[in-house]
């Protein structure tokens, strides 16, 4: 069992950092839920990993579960599940506003991504050329 | 238990729902209430900033759960100044923004109180999970307040912003899980009793655990390699929102000194002073790079975010020699730059709204409205940020040098503080005289879309650097206090018994 959830963490933490690191959101968005996922489980693997004992106190259990962790993992879903919302309506308003889901400002180092921007720039009417930040 | 520990969590929190549910239509009853509720949120912090003068440090159980077992908040003068810093800041902060950025965007003023409640939470929380769960609250109060306003540069700025900050959550999850599965606490006073205790085969663990959690602090304090978001973000933010963002660093920076002070400090054993071969080294590269990038910088705005950098830099190097003499020059030095940076990047909006098309940027631009007043507060602004006499920068860097004096690294400092000193001169002499004077060689003509703001943002801005030159006026009382909170720091005991044993009272 010890193997399996270690991989398990390992495996989702490789694959998470490796969406994170891509040039357009939709990847990174799921780049980012796997690392919440790998993380949740680590979180849950630090009471340790047993079956079947009791996480409260009782008169005839053995032994006992640090139930701890499982309130931490409660709360980090909840938080990552929020954050997830937050930044998958950020990057679909990103999308509307400059017409492509790259990550990169224009001017950074992508190229790709600058020459999209200007282009979609000069078609939209909304902010001038390189207006840092319009007055909306 | 005294309960005005936990107002200043409690104030923004009940005012911030209810700008959301009552206020969101009438900006005057959103402005008032605002308004209002950061003036009694000053009150409580000086109240609590005077409560905690005494050297007694207090604690307050939530829901009564005796500590460790439940929530705590602790209250001693490092996290009561840090209060009082927020407050002032936020309220200068606030002014200028009741001067026309509020109405830019929606629900600016309820983000701003829960921004203001996770910042505040932030430096009460005696327990590292319930640290991880206020950055939240600041952080997702913040990815509202960066993107306030709208526009295409400014949210794409905002998701990646948010990306990193999620990341960073996901480690900071993963370093807290670590730490307690070795010391089987989340309080941090009780590990500071557990730390030393720990046995040599879980060593690894617990230090991987702290080194991890250090990471995080340093991408919230912007520490070289972890600075690279600040420039993009700060410099894309909304001027108010930036100015604000810049307690934010602080909180990185409050963490780190609150943390590696208390639990992996000299008493922690063989993980004693744990922070320090890393951060020393980190503090010193951002202090050169951020200073540099004061000179490469295209725009105002830029250049405030990479002098904040540096200032961050120099605050945590100073933090690195971890002795009492190096932390209270440092937490001198944190308000001045706090306050300096605040100042700086609303000046910088200033300019930019009065220059249409160019906003801040360094190129050619038409003499601006009011030029003399703005140049005037940049100068001013410049002077402190730089740490030339006879601002408090000065005062601050002269601490700063005579704090690492006993540190074997000295001449480093000594050396890299001096010389990026001059660098920082150089640059902001050159960005001021281009959107300042380089202006009166075009014809004038008024810029368009320039919308004459009122007297409240002039208020703000003379506001903060009117707190910097009071700094300055009283550094001998600040300092000697500050000394005393660096000593209150350094004798982590008192902490320790505070938290674990008003508890025991309780029951």
């Amino acid at each position: 069992m010890e193997f399996l959830v270690a991989s398990a963490i390992g495996v989702m933490t490789a694959a998470g950092i490796y969406m994170v690191l891509r040039a357009r959101t939709f990847p990174v968005v799921i780049g980012l839920s796997l690392l919440t996922y790998a993380t949740n489980l680590f979180l849950f693997a630090t009471g340790r990993l047993a079956i079947g004992r009791p996480p409260v106190i009782s008169a005839d259990a053995a032994g006992y579960i640090d139930p701890l962790p499982q309130a931490l993992v409660l709360t980090a879903i909840v938080i990552s599940f929020g954050m997830t919302a937050v930044v998958v309506v950020m990057a679909l308003r990103a999308y509307l506003e400059t017409g492509n889901d790259h990550v990169d400002l224009p001017g950074d180092a992508s190229p790709e991504a600058t020459e999209d921007d200007w282009k979609l720039r000069g078609r939209k009417p909304a902010p001038a050329p390189g207006g840092r930040g319009g007055r909306a | 238990m005294n309960h005005l520990l936990i107002l200043p969590i409690l104030l923004p929190a009940v005012v911030g729902a209810l700008l959301v549910l009552a206020a969101r239509h009438d900006s005057v009853l959103a402005r008032s209430f605002a308004v209002a509720s950061t003036v009694l949120m000053l009150g409580i912090a000086v109240a609590l900033l005077v409560l905690a003068s005494d050297g007694q440090v207090r604690s307050y159980a939530l829901g009564a759960w005796p500590a460790p077992f439940g929530i705590v908040l602790a209250l001693d003068r490092l996290s009561a100044l840090m209060l009082v810093l927020t407050a002032v800041l936020g309220l200068g902060v606030l002014l200028y923004a009741i001067g026309g950025w509020d109405q830019r965007g929606k629900h600016f003023h309820p983000l701003f109180q829960f921004e203001l409640m996770g910042i505040n939470g932030a430096f009460l929380t005696g327990d590292f999970f319930n640290l991880f769960v206020f950055f939240e609250i600041l952080l997702i109060a913040s990815y509202g307040l960066m993107v306030h306003g709208g526009g295409g540069l400014r949210v794409k700025a905002g998701v990646q912003y948010v990306v990193t900050n999620l990341v960073g959550s996901s480690v900071f999850l993963i370093a807290v899980g670590m730490i307690y599965s070795v010391t089987g606490t989340l309080n941090m006073a009780d590990l500071a009793r557990i730390v030393p205790q720990v046995a040599a085969a879980d060593q690894a663990l617990l230090q991987t655990g702290a080194v991890l959690l250090l990471l995080v602090f340093a991408v919230k304090a912007a520490l070289v390699p972890l600075h690279f978001w600040l420039p993009g973000t700060y410099a894309n933010a909304p001027g108010p929102v930036a100015a604000l963002f810049a307690i934010m660093t602080k909180v990185g920076a409050y963490s780190i000194i609150r943390l590696y002070v208390l639990a992996f400090g000299a008493d922690a054993g063989a993980a004693a002073w744990l922070a320090a071969p890393w951060l020393l080294p980190a503090g010193l590269v951002t202090l050169v790079l951020g200073m540099t990038g004061v000179l490469a910088a295209r725009s105002l705005g830029q250049m405030a975010s990479f002098a904040v950098i540096g200032s961050m830099g120099m605050l945590l190097a100073t933090v690195a020699v971890f002795t009492p003499q190096a932390t209270s020059a440092a937490l001198y030095y944190l308000i001045h730059s706090t306050l300096a940076a605040g100042a700086l990047f609303l000046v910088a909006d200033l300019v930019a709204e009065r220059r249409g098309a160019q906003r801040d940027r360094f190129a050619a631009a038409p003499r601006i409205a009011q030029g003399g007043l703005v140049g005037g507060l940049f100068f001013v602004a410049a002077i402190a940020m730089t740490g030339m006499p006879p601002l408090s920068g000065f005062i601050g860097k002269l601490l700063v040098l005579d704090g690492v004096r006993a540190s074997a690294h000295a001449s480093w400092f000594w050396a890299l503080i001096l010389s990026t000193s001059l660098i920082a001169i150089v640059g902001f002499s050159r960005a001021g005289s281009f959107v300042f004077w380089k202006a009166h060689a075009l014809p004038a003509a008024p810029a368009p879309g320039y919308r004459p703001d009122g007297a409240l943002s002039f208020v703000a801005v003379g506001g903060l650097l009117a707190c910097l030159v009071l700094l300055t006026a009283f550094a001998g009382p600040v300092h000697a206090w500050l000394e005393l909170v660096a000593a209150q720091l350094y004798a982590p005991a008192g902490y320790i018994d505070a938290v674990l044993g008003t508890a025991q009272g309780v029951r």
